[in-house]
């Protein structure tokens, strides 16, 4: 009986540690690479274009002459930077509307709810397209990562706010406000750490939306040209029609990595839904 | 205690945990003659909504019952199958479930929740026979014919309890287990849903178990009393004795906290707290809060014995291989 | 359902549209490109002296009403789309962006509407039956796959499944949406092959989808199980597939429906991408090619219409939700 009690309590932790597990790999992945790839081979027209797979170039070279390996080693971090930069501005976004929105309630909360329902309704590739060809050309990481933050804080308000909905009528919440704390101090002291679970969530899901949203921006030949990103990669890969070729070492790979990426993502995302409702658990 | 019409002899409802066993019930017995008012109180923990829903096996996991044997009738409840669980659920045996709060289905309308509980008990009929069957019912508990049309959500709590308590009856059981009816209404609304139960339970001839913490409710209800302390049965009396002369000291004292309308005094509690029902303390689990405690009540667990007739208590005040008094 | 009801929610519906369509009218504005020009420079890419671009590009501003005041491109803008009037093509000249998108539109609706539906259908089905204890472990074991294919977005499961599929075995078509050399038409051979084309497709938009939908199914029928409703649904007697449809389906599923009428624009910003890699002829692939030629008032065009069908679908599904939902107030 304790064996599967034991397990149950494992698996809640497992979803998280397996998803944690898999990120810190792709990290390293970036961090580590370059020790024993020779990155320099992401440039183009380092090596000799079109190679299949060898020694040399394990995962061959693409059209303009970029090592495939060195490309993947040196875009998996930077399509991580994308979705850690937009990721961070979404959730900082989010938090502000979310805790405003919901605290003060009011005009202030029909807008920026609103706002955030409508921003939702939308489809978010269109609103990138828009931006991103009215800005045409001169896309680095950076600015696609600003871009896509435009995406990236619709969910992180809608979960505070409804979170902060809740707790605001709560007794303790109550008593901080009669006792005159004022309402910055109530949500920073006394909602933020109740929320932390919350807010770990959103932030793992704005990486994840802004990570879509730049592979979707740059399969349509949106993001950045000189910069080798995993969805610049496969968009390359578009535009040379090698699956029609049959290249399946240069679009595979990037792909891999993607699902690689977003599987590590929604584990994290339901190992803390699992803390943070335990009827989710498994039961016996 | 002849054979009555509910047995329940040493049940013990254990939950198994990732942080231990939490024992909620621990061995209870009693009898339940027919057309009698049982009241089963104690304060939360105690055990005595887990007693109620183990009789009717609605224990989920990682609760589970046990040991212990539950007869209605002399059918061995805990022994059915499944199917044959369902019958008796409603058939024979009824739930009163606090309709006050979530206890209906949000989309359905209550009269609708009534007939499909008849229609799964094989009860044929109409669409206009059993419009007929439910104003009837809802007219016997006090509510209007329209009511059944209308959703949960639109009803007040005493309404809904109302409706709780027509779909109990619905198909004439021989017992009925009331958990909380009436602790989330006011205490109008309270006499008034009690009224009705009495009523439909009288014309009935049903037994009746009712679980609660009020004793005042208790009092006006019941025609005998259990008390139960961190999943134990610790007394069992008829209610004016237990009134006139408590006998377990947390019975007592339970008495003792009523504030009264004659005498102005001051309110007493009863000091301590309850015992962790993971790691209970050895011997009586009352022992660390009660005012005669003795050596013995450190070791050794007292068992719930008749020391006069038709009173039963479990404490080592009242005799024992090595007591007097 | 009362009429006050229907107007609000029509009336947020013209507002989301009014919004949008301002937004797309700004935004363009607002870059230092110059949509006219940049066409222009393409179109005469055999060089013309500076003289002769100037005086083409005014004429074409001026065709294109870009001369005049900043408030009056606005109202004129605001009711030319009220009369349907996107504009012009820039590439496909003088073809009109309203008539493309009219050609392009059915297969988009077609493709999406059915691939959305099947998969919230059979995604909400298995969720629903995952969470309930009397289903054999089968089915549950399907879970973790599932949920791996949903982490792939749409198109790039589309790669795979064309690899899969049309490379390595000639199962399905390559792409487009009908064999080279047929015409459009509504014959049986013809929908024949349309439906062969739209099968990977489809495929890789419901495969990539329901395991979202199975996730959020199952957690809501988790939670709804630990409802007071259903330990008195229990104590009733009732069989338990009534237990399991109406009491626990019928108030989990209260939650997906909201989540689907949200997940619109997510589905349709997947479903862009899955025709561009299959060269399906729907909206999505002339929004790609006017992006690669530069055509602005189709991106505009296209843009606005999406946002306008989703805004369509998602009032649709908030009249429904009060049908379903007797205790939401109108």
């Amino acid at each position: 009986m304790t064996a599967s009690l034991w397990l149950g309590r494992l698996l809640a932790y497992r979803q998280l540690t397996v998803g944690l597990v898999v990120i810190a790999a792709l990290v390293l992945l970036g961090l580590v690479g370059p020790l024993f790839v020779d990155v320099s081979g992401a440039k183009v027209g380092s090596a000799i274009p079109d190679l299949t797979p060898s020694r040399e170039h394990p995962l061959g070279t693409d059209t303009v002459g970029r090592d495939l390996l060195s490309v993947i080693i040196v875009g998996t971090p930077l399509t991580l930077t994308i979705g850690l930069i937009a990721g961070v501005i979404g959730l900082g976004i989010g938090s502000v509307f979310g805790f405003i929105g919901g605290y003060y309630g009011g005009v202030a909360d029909n807008v920026l709810h609103g706002a955030a329902d409508v921003f939702l309704t939308v489809p978010g590739l269109l609103i990138l397209v828009v931006i991103a060809s009215a800005t045409k050309g001169a896309v680095n990481v950076q600015t696609e990562a600003l871009v896509v933050s435009a995406l990236a804080w619709m969910w992180p308000t809608r979960t505070i706010r409804s979170q902060v909905l809740t707790m605001r009528e709560r007794g303790y919440i109550q008593v901080a406000r009669f006792s005159g704390t004022s309402g910055a101090r109530i949500i920073v002291e006394e909602m933020m750490p109740n929320l932390l679970p919350y807010l770990a969530a959103s932030f793992v899901g704005a990486v994840a939306t802004a990570i879509l949203a730049s592979i979707g921006l740059e399969a349509l030949g949106l993001g950045p040209q000189n910069q080798p990103t995993l969805g610049m990669t496969i968009y390359w890969g578009l535009y040379y029609t090698t699956v029609m070729r049959g290249l399946v070492w240069w679009w595979l790979p990037p792909i891999l990595i993607i699902v690689l990426i977003f599987v590590g993502l929604f584990s994290i995302s339901a190992g803390l839904d699992r803390i943070m409702n335990p009827r989710l658990r498994s039961t016996a | 205690m002849s054979a009555g019409v509910l047995e329940v002899k040493d049940l013990r409802v254990y939950y198994h945990t990732s942080h231990g066993t939490v024992k909620a019930v621990d061995g209870v017995s009693f009898s339940l003659a027919q057309n009698e008012r049982l009241g089963l109180v104690g304060e939360s923990g105690s055990g005595k909504s887990t007693t109620g829903l183990a009789i009717l096996r609605l224990i989920k996991p990682p609760g589970k019952i046990e040991q212990g044997e539950v007869r209605l009738d002399g059918i061995d409840v805990l022994g059915l199958s499944e199917a044959e669980m369902r019958r008796i659920r409603l058939g024979a045996l009824a739930l009163v479930a606090q309709g006050a709060m979530n206890s209906l289905n949000p989309v359905m309308r209550v009269g609708d929740q009534i007939t499909d509980a008849l229609v799964d008990h094989g009860v044929r009929a109409s669409a206009r026979e059993y419009a007929d069957r439910i104003g009837q019912l809802f007219e016997r508990v006090g509510l209007r014919r329209e009511i059944a049309n209308r959703f949960p959500h639109e009803l007040s709590g005493g309404m809904k309890q109302r409706v709780c308590i027509a779909l109990a009856i619905s198909l004439r059981p021989k017992v009925i287990v009331a958990d909380e009816p009436t602790s989330a209404l006011d205490v109008v609304v309270q006499r008034q849903v009690m009224d009705t139960l009495a009523d439909v339970q009288t014309d009935l001839g049903a037994a009746v178990i009712l679980i609660g913490h009020d004793m005042g409710l208790m009092a006006q209800f019941v025609d005998r009393l259990g008390v139960m302390y961190a999943g134990e049965l610790v007394e069992v009396s008829p209610m004016e004795d237990v009134y006139a002369e408590p006998l377990h000291p947390y019975t007592r004292l339970l008495i003792a906290c009523l504030p009264s309308l004659e005498q102005k005094g001051v309110f007493t509690g009863i000091p301590g707290l309850p015992p962790s029902l993971m790691s209970p303390p050895p011997g009586c689990p009352f022992h660390p809060r009660c005012p005669h405690v003795m050596e013995r009540c450190r070791i050794e667990r007292p068992v719930l014995r008749q020391v006069q007739s038709d009173r039963w208590v479990a404490c080592h005040l009242f005799g024992g291989e090595a007591g007097a008094e | 359902m009362p009429i006050g009801y229907v107007l609000r929610r029509v009336g947020v519906f013209l507002l989301v549209i009014w919004a949008a369509a301002s937004i797309n009218f700004a935004i363009p504005r607002l870059s230092p490109v110059d949509p006219v020009r940049e066409s222009l420079l393409k179109v005469t890419s055999l060089g013309a002296s500076q003289g002769e671009m100037d005086v083409l590009t005014q004429t074409f501003s001026a065709r294109f009403g870009l001369d005049q005041p900043v408030w009056k491109q606005y109202l004129t803008y605001l009711s030319d789309l009220a009369q349907a009037n996107l504009g012009y093509s820039i590439s496909f000249y003088p073809a009109r962006v309203a008539d493309l998108i009219v050609v392009a539109l059915p297969w988009t609706i077609v493709l999406v509407g059915l691939a959305t539906l099947l998969s919230f259908v059979i995604g909400t089905v298995i969720g629903a039956f995952m969470a309930w204890s009397v289903v054999p472990r089968t089915i549950k074991v399907i879970g973790p796959p599932l949920l791996t294919l949903s982490a792939i977005p749409y198109y790039l499961l589309g790669l795979i499944l064309i690899y899969l599929f049309a490379f390595l075995t000639k199962v399905f078509p390559l792409g487009g949406g009908y064999s080279v050399g047929m015409a459009p038409e509504m014959t049986p051979e013809f929908l024949g092959d349309a439906l062969r084309h739209a099968i990977l497709p489809a495929l890789s938009i419901v495969l990539a989808d329901m395991g979202g939908w199975a996730l959020g199914m199952r957690g809501m029928m988790l939670t709804v199980q630990g409802e007071d409703f259903m330990t008195l649904a229990e104590a009733k007697g009732l069989n338990p597939g009534r237990i399991f449809l109406r009491y626990g389906v019928r108030n989990a599923i209260l939650p997906q429906f909201t989540s689907l009428a949200l997940s619109m624009g997510r589905v349709v910003s997947g479903a862009i991408l899955v025709e561009i890699v299959f060269a399906y002829p729907g909206v999505g692939n002339l929004l790609y090619q006017a992006i690669r030629s530069f055509d602005y008032f189709v991106i505009y065009g296209v843009a606005f219409m999406l946002i306008v069908a989703i805004g369509l679908a998602t009032l649709i599904l908030d009249l429904m939700l009060p049908v379903l939902d007797p205790r939401i107030a109108y």
